[in-house]
């Protein structure tokens, strides 16, 4: 998982240099029409998936899932057992995939880790001050090695938001490049990192676009929509944006990044929705967790529903799957 | 390679349609046989008979002109507006009730997918009815005098390629206004219409104010030439258009138009990439290009020329054709084997007169008539394909390098329906806008269609403008 790649893309080293590189460059970027870009995202809402391609969907969608806990009452009992329900989220059918990852605040990444060992799912953890991103840059950094330390794979930052909104690119890109050093462990390992815009904050879709290009140029891993603490999170037409970015960077200099909508994804149709999107927008290489995930808790349940009931033609109720 | 997520066929079912083994006319509110020689209408995409239809001979059409006449006389101009619109409103809500059965009907008759069908089409037919129900009793308001009065009996002609949606662009305000109507469906596309038939029955409308005669240009010419007619609006194309505008000259008929198209699709350097590029794909991609508004041709700017056409080829490698009833495919049948030949001779014209050709790769299907998503670049203003409308989904694009010199190209055509501007430059769009020679502009948009908004031609487009408040003028006086 974890890889020693090179930081800054050269392409790049022009745009990065100063504050007013950085602000020409995001401002010539082709802007983004609301309604073509909304209309373009129902569109493709409307494909019909069934059958042999719904089992494909479904069972993609259980490997995407980064299973969430970010609550100030979570606990070591409550991650451990978010653990057990990542790694066989269908103790009734041992042809049930594993989810991605476990989210977690860095408190609980030891916890998380310990609990996961060596089953192949990864330990996410938010750092940066979550969810605002309203502290010093040190204690953001000691946030992120804290988490780094304990065994987290994957990295959640939140971006600056007042930053980005005051027009202070370099500000922002600057903190997205240090706390990607501070990802580094001593082995020479990283954890991947995953940059969260909260989109829901940024409000237009020139800035998603913006943040997902600055967030890109800074080296991330990922690039996530929202922390689901602020409303509206994840929406299809936000994730059809970054998708395009990421299309268009991969395009401009070779390298993929990973897009990750989190928040407000419940249903395994909304799911399907989002994957949809990815085949057509992005392409299929992005079919796959390392370069999508869903943000998610509750959409879980609902993918292992429709699961089971692709597989034994009947619902079963919700009594029948486990709450963690 | 295959992609790993092929979507599985998703078809919408058939059985919500019962279509019959053949069709009569439908004259002062009953199905009754016609006298000329019945035509089978065919699936585009299979080349399966669906139902033979009945043609309207001459003296099929007289009785269909007089059974508009008497109920226009009797019954329909003596109804107060409000009377009028109970009508208008009940149909437009069966239409709604019934809107599965409709769109299945007409993505089978047509080719056009059922998504375009059940999502565009049929709606915008609701939507049609019950906009003009609103207009029947405020007529007195619509700036079209203080007093208007009905025209009479209208003879209403419409093509096939949106075939109950021009039913209702050209019923909808006809009956509004306080006119009965004669009106003659493409030979290709009877079904949803005669549909339409029965729900005027299903909503009691009094018998004679709609009449249905099917048939082809003989049944049509009958139709706008028979006295009886005080209007005549016609839907199709150009070269019928001018036959029908020769035949009526001279006589007390009134006359809308609306014709053929080349649309020019203008790309500026500012635009927003993405979105331009969704909207050049409706463009001419819409109804398998078969639409008289279609932005067939795609001025680009050249600075961003070779960038836009990577990403349209990219979207346009990602549209699916098929099975006009899966719900997944984005491309169907063309019409008819006559349209299909035409698109392809010019194509070929195109490829003679040294344009580059670049078409989606993917397998037709060996039955029905099928041409893939086509381009052409490296065309310019003298080339056959930038000036004939192909009707068809075939793109020609052209470069341009200042805005005088988008708008001088857009302009030099004989046509003048539709463009289409993207930028974001908010000052550009309404030069643009107020420049092109064109009855509709889009700004950032391609293809929208709306109920309150009117519609129709400069110059050989047309004249008349169908929708809105202003489309009310063409069925009063």
């Amino acid at each position: 998982m974890s890889s020693t790649s090179t930081i800054l893309d050269p392409a790049f080293e022009d745009v990065t240099r100063s504050e007013a590189s950085l602000r020409r460059f995001l401002h010539g970027l082709p802007g983004v029409d609301q309604v073509g870009a909304e209309a373009r995202a129902a569109g493709l809402a409307t494909r019909s998936i069934k059958t042999s391609a719904k089992e494909f969907a479904l069972d993609l969608a259980i490997r995407m899932v980064d299973l969430t806990t970010l609550e100030g009452q979570d606990t070591p009992g409550k991650v451990r057992a978010l653990s057990a329900k990542a790694m066989r989220p269908d103790p009734s059918d041992p042809t049930c995939p594993a989810t991605a990852a476990v989210c977690v605040y860095p408190d609980m990444a030891g916890i998380a880790k310990q609990a996961l060992g060596t089953s192949g799912v990864h330990v996410a953890a938010v750092a940066t001050a979550f969810p605002s991103g309203r502290a010093a840059l040190d204690i953001k950094l000691a946030d992120t090695r804290d988490a780094v330390d304990a065994g987290a794979d994957e990295i959640d930052m939140v971006i600056d938001r007042g930053a980005f909104l005051a027009g202070r690119y370099q500000h922002v890109y600057d903190e997205i490049v240090a706390v990607r050093e501070a990802c580094h462990r001593e082995n020479g390992e990283s954890a991947h990192l995953k940059v969260i815009f909260e989109t829901g904050e940024l409000q237009t879709y020139d800035n998603v676009r913006r943040a997902s290009w600055l967030a890109m140029m800074a080296g991330a891993h990922f690039i996530k929509t929202s922390t689901g603490k602020v409303q509206p999170a994840a929406t299809l037409p936000v994730t059809l944006v970054m998708l395009q970015a990421v299309r268009d960077f991969r395009e401009t200099t070779g390298r993929m990044v990973g897009v990750k909508p989190a928040g407000g994804i419940r249903t395994a149709k909304d799911a399907i929705k989002y994957l949809v999107m990815v085949n057509e927008v992005a392409g299929e290489d992005w079919l796959d967790p390392d370069w999508f995930r869903f943000g998610a808790s509750t959409l879980l349940n609902d993918l292992l529903m429709q699961r089971t009931k692709m597989k034994t033609g009947r619902y079963s109720g919700p009594d029948y799957f486990t709450l963690d | 390679m295959p992609s790993p997520f092929e979507y599985a066929p998703a078809p919408e079912s058939r059985a919500v349609v019962d279509i019959k083994p053949s069709y009569g006319l439908f004259i002062n509110g009953e199905f009754v046989d016609g006298h000329g020689a019945s035509f089978k209408t065919i699936s585009p995409a299979t080349e399966e008979v669906l139902a033979e239809i009945a043609e309207a001979d001459e003296a099929d059409v007289d009785a269909a002109v007089r059974a508009a006449r008497t109920a226009y006389d009797k019954v329909w101009s003596r109804l107060p507006g409000r009377e009028r619109a109970k009508y208008l409103y009940r149909i437009a809500r069966i239409i709604q009730e019934r809107s599965r059965e409709l769109a299945v009907l007409e993505s089978l008759d047509n080719g056009k997918p059922i998504k375009e069908s059940r999502d565009v089409d049929v709606p915008i037919v609701a939507a049609h009815f019950f906009y003009y129900a609103g207009w029947a009793d405020k007529l007195e308001y619509a700036g079209h005098g203080a007093d208007p009065r009905a025209l009479g009996v209208a003879a209403q002609v419409i093509p096939w390629n949106f075939p109950l949606l021009m039913l209702a662009w050209k019923i909808a305000p006809a009956l509004a206004c306080g006119n009965t109507v004669v009106l003659k469906p493409a030979e290709t596309t009877p079904l949803t219409a005669l549909l339409f038939a029965e729900i005027c029955q299903q909503a009691d409308l009094p018998p004679g104010v709609v009449n249905i005669v099917t048939g082809a240009g003989g049944t049509g010419q009958a139709l706008v030439g028979h006295p009886g007619v005080d209007k005549v609006a016609f839907t199709g194309s150009t070269a019928v258009g001018k036959a029908i505008a020769r035949s009526v000259a001279g006589t007390s008929k009134r006359v809308t138009l609306e014709l053929g198209g080349k649309a020019a699709n203008i790309v500026f350097d500012d635009a927003p990439i993405d979105q331009a590029v969704e909207g050049i794909v409706d463009g001419i991609f819409f109804n398998q290009g078969h639409v008289c508004c279609a932005g067939s041709r795609l001025l680009v700017q050249e600075s961003i020329a070779e960038d836009l056409l990577e990403r349209l080829k990219a979207r346009m490698s990602t549209l699916r054709m098929g099975d006009p009833l899966d719900k997944n495919t984005d491309i169907g049948a063309i019409n008819s084997g006559e349209q299909l030949k035409r698109i392809r001779e010019l194509s070929e014209v195109g490829d003679a007169e040294g344009a580059e050709r670049w078409e989606v790769a993917c397998e037709l299907p060996t039955k029905g008539f099928w041409f893939p998503p086509t381009l052409f670049t490296g065309v310019s203003q003298a080339h056959r394909i930038a000036r004939e409308e192909i009707f068809g989904p075939v793109l020609s694009v052209l470069t341009f390098r200042t805005p005088a010199e988008a708008l001088e190209k857009a302009n030099n055509t004989p046509y003048g329906l539709s463009a289409g501007v993207w930028t974001e430059k908010g000052s550009l769009i309404l030069k643009m806008a107020s420049s092109l020679r064109a009855g509709v502009v889009w700004a950032n948009t391609f293809n929208k269609f709306d109920p309150t908004s009117p519609f129709g031609g400069y110059k050989e487009s047309g004249y008349g403008r169908e929708g809105g408040r202003h489309g009310l003028e063409a069925y009063l006086k």
